[in-house]
């Protein structure tokens, strides 16, 4: 079984496919992995063995039918828990939402279903996707596969940790500001932010409507396009939902080339400040890319100096809104105050003891960032400040097909050193966040380890809007590269963890 | 220097609805003063001509034909409520009695 759970989503996709292997052996095996390790990493905050399983023999009994439902039929995929899902409960890591089981499936939910992708379970996240550790999930955190003492990235470090420690083959995430990109760099692993509007968001706990995007979480770039290609397209559910269809993902990923293609290394974000290890190493992958007949740039993005507060303006202001529909009214918690129960105070009761204290800070801040007084100079100031990074990504885009950038100034931190100091925690998502004001895909791909601490890092590309094969193409180049340089994958150097 | 005092923060936390304890009210002020400053530097980054952008990819407003279509029951639309009654939710009183 070993060997099953350490293959990569394509690789048993074959397998189910020529009948060599069941998808009930399949999810068992990936299952078991859970029963060993997930004490330890705690990735999942739901799992039905049972559910996964009739998933599982549906999708065996649909391929001996001659039924083919997706390239990934049989492979199973574990969810963030922010999608609804109509079989499990479904709590954004919020205890505000603790035990609500929505009535429908969200959008992606039910596009997995439809592809034969048997559901393992619902992956951790800091509560509403507020945080860059896990750290704020109202049920503890998830760790990192690398070394439990760090954190596994956030705010998805549930859908990290679940393929890092191999208890999934492929996860979703969401990203609003690097959720999806930070964890995958930190724990050695594949993340993709598509396009904004590539894939639906209906169904998706929403935090910042205008920023969020969901998107694969695998172990290499083939898997990340495949689930892509699964998820994405046109969704009348969803307004934002973009009409054209992108092309194929899994196509682009096994071009294997990169010459001719123009990288920009964005002057703002080339390293300096940077981890040693972190920057040495985004320093040869350009090395990398310029022996193999790509072309190497600098750009200048001038205004990603304001990219952080622009985002901390936006954000919040729009978190304020959306959370506004926890209310103790239509679902979740509702904690009565006592006597003069008026529906004012039993709101504030119910947020109070809902909320936790990341959650309480952004909704407070956005509060303020739209009052009247603080409207211009802050939330306004800020919609203006994103007109200009997109202007600066139209400049560098007309000179660069793709832009390169270390994922996060760091490694892995520690568990705490970042709870207390909120700016500190904002900080690690310098490099994410442009992508998600601008609209733009990204990608975060393993990028070698970092010489201090033996720690993955990862590689961040970015496409213009639409041009989510490129990041694809450009990836699988590098990591190929990489691990022949490495001599095998990133993931495989990962220490084994301790089995119950 | 910052604007945010701890009346400040109570007052917000009253728009949006969250009660805070003066143990929270303390260390909001504190957090959210440094998060203030720090990001106050947005606005001399434009000027009053830069347009706004609230949206980032471009799209034109799109509408669907005019069916009817499946949707929740009212069953199935209430099934996540703390409480409810007669098919519709129930909720505290609105007006104070006194």
């Amino acid at each position: 079984m070993t060997d099953l759970i350490r293959k990569t989503a394509s690789e048993l996709a074959a397998l189910i496919s020529s009948g060599e292997v069941s998808s009930v052996e399949v999810t068992r095996a990936h299952l078991e992995r859970s029963d060993a390790v997930d004490a330890a990493v705690h990735s999942y905050l739901y799992q039905s063995p049972e559910a996964s399983l009739i998933a599982a023999a549906e999708a065996d009994r649909a391929r001996a039918a001659g039924e083919v439902s997706s390239p990934l039929a049989g492979v199973p995929i574990a969810v963030k828990d922010n999608l609804a899902t109509i079989d499990a409960p479904t709590t954004s890591g919020s205890k505000i939402l603790q035990g609500w089981q929505p009535p429908y499936d969200a959008t992606v939910v039910k596009k997995l279903r439809a592809a034969g992708m048997p559901i393992l379970g619902k992956t951790n996240l800091d509560e509403f996707a507020m945080g860059s550790s896990t750290e704020f999930s109202a049920f503890g955190p998830s760790k990192n596969p690398w070394d439990l003492t760090r954190i596994p990235g956030g705010s998805g470090g549930g859908s990290s940790s679940v393929v890092a420690s191999f208890q999934a083959p492929l996860a979703i995430g969401s990203d609003t500001g690097g959720s999806i990109r930070f964890p995958g760099a930190v724990t050695g692993t594949v993340g993709t932010k598509p396009t904004y509007g590539a894939v639906s968001r209906y169904g998706l706990v929403a935090l910042a409507s205008s920023l969020d995007q969901i998107g694969p979480v695998a172990r290499n770039v083939l898997d990340a396009a495949m689930l892509q290609d699964v998820i994405a397209g046109h969704d009348p559910h969803d307004s934002t939902s973009l009409p054209e269809s992108l092309g194929s993902m899994t196509a682009a990923a096994k071009k294997l080339d990169v010459k001719g293609m123009r990288f920009g290394v964005i002057k703002q974000l080339a390293g300096d400040g940077f981890q040693p290890g972190v920057a040495a190493r985004f320093r040869e992958s350009l090395n990398l890319l310029a022996a193999a007949g790509a072309e190497i740039v600098e750009v200048d993005c001038p205004s990603f100096e304001y990219a952080i507060a622009a985002y901390y303006l936006i954000l919040p202001a729009e978190a304020s809104s959306n959370l506004a529909k926890f209310d103790s009214v239509r679902f979740g918690m509702r904690v009565e105050p006592g006597e003069k129960a008026t529906i004012e105070r039993v709101m504030a009761a119910t947020r109070e003891v809902g909320f936790g204290p990341e959650v309480k800070r952004r909704i407070i801040l956005g509060t303020y960032a739209l009052s009247s007084g603080s409207y211009d100079k802050f939330y306004g100031a800020a919609l203006k400040v994103r007109t200009l990074i997109q202007r600066d990504f139209d400049a560098a885009f007309a000179k660069a097909d793709i832009l390169v950038s270390p994922t996060a100034p760091t490694t892995a931190f520690k568990f705490g050193d970042k709870i207390d100091d909120p700016l500190a925690m904002y900080l690690n998502d310098i490099a994410t966040i442009p992508a998600n004001l601008a609209g733009i895909p990204g990608i975060s791909v393993p990028n070698g380890l970092a010489e201090e601490d033996g720690l993955p890092v990862g590689i961040q590309l970015l496409a213009p809007a639409r041009e989510d094969a490129r990041l694809y193409q450009a990836g699988a180049w590098l990591e190929k590269a990489h691990e022949e340089i490495w001599g095998k994958r990133m993931i495989d150097f990962a220490p084994e963890l301790e089995v119950n | 220097m910052s604007e945010i005092t701890p009346e400040l923060v109570r007052h917000l936390a009253g728009l949006a609805r969250i009660l805070v304890s003066d143990e929270e009210v303390e260390q909001f002020t504190k957090q959210l003063s440094v998060i203030a400053d720090s990001v106050a530097h947005v606005s001399k980054a434009i000027d009053a001509d830069t347009p706004s952008t609230s949206h980032p990819i471009a799209m034109a407003n799109v509408f669907r034909e005019d069916v009817v279509e499946p949707s929740l029951s009212q069953a199935e639309a209430l099934s996540g409520a703390p409480d409810s009654a007669d098919g519709r939710f129930k909720v505290n009183a609105i007006l104070d009695e006194e």
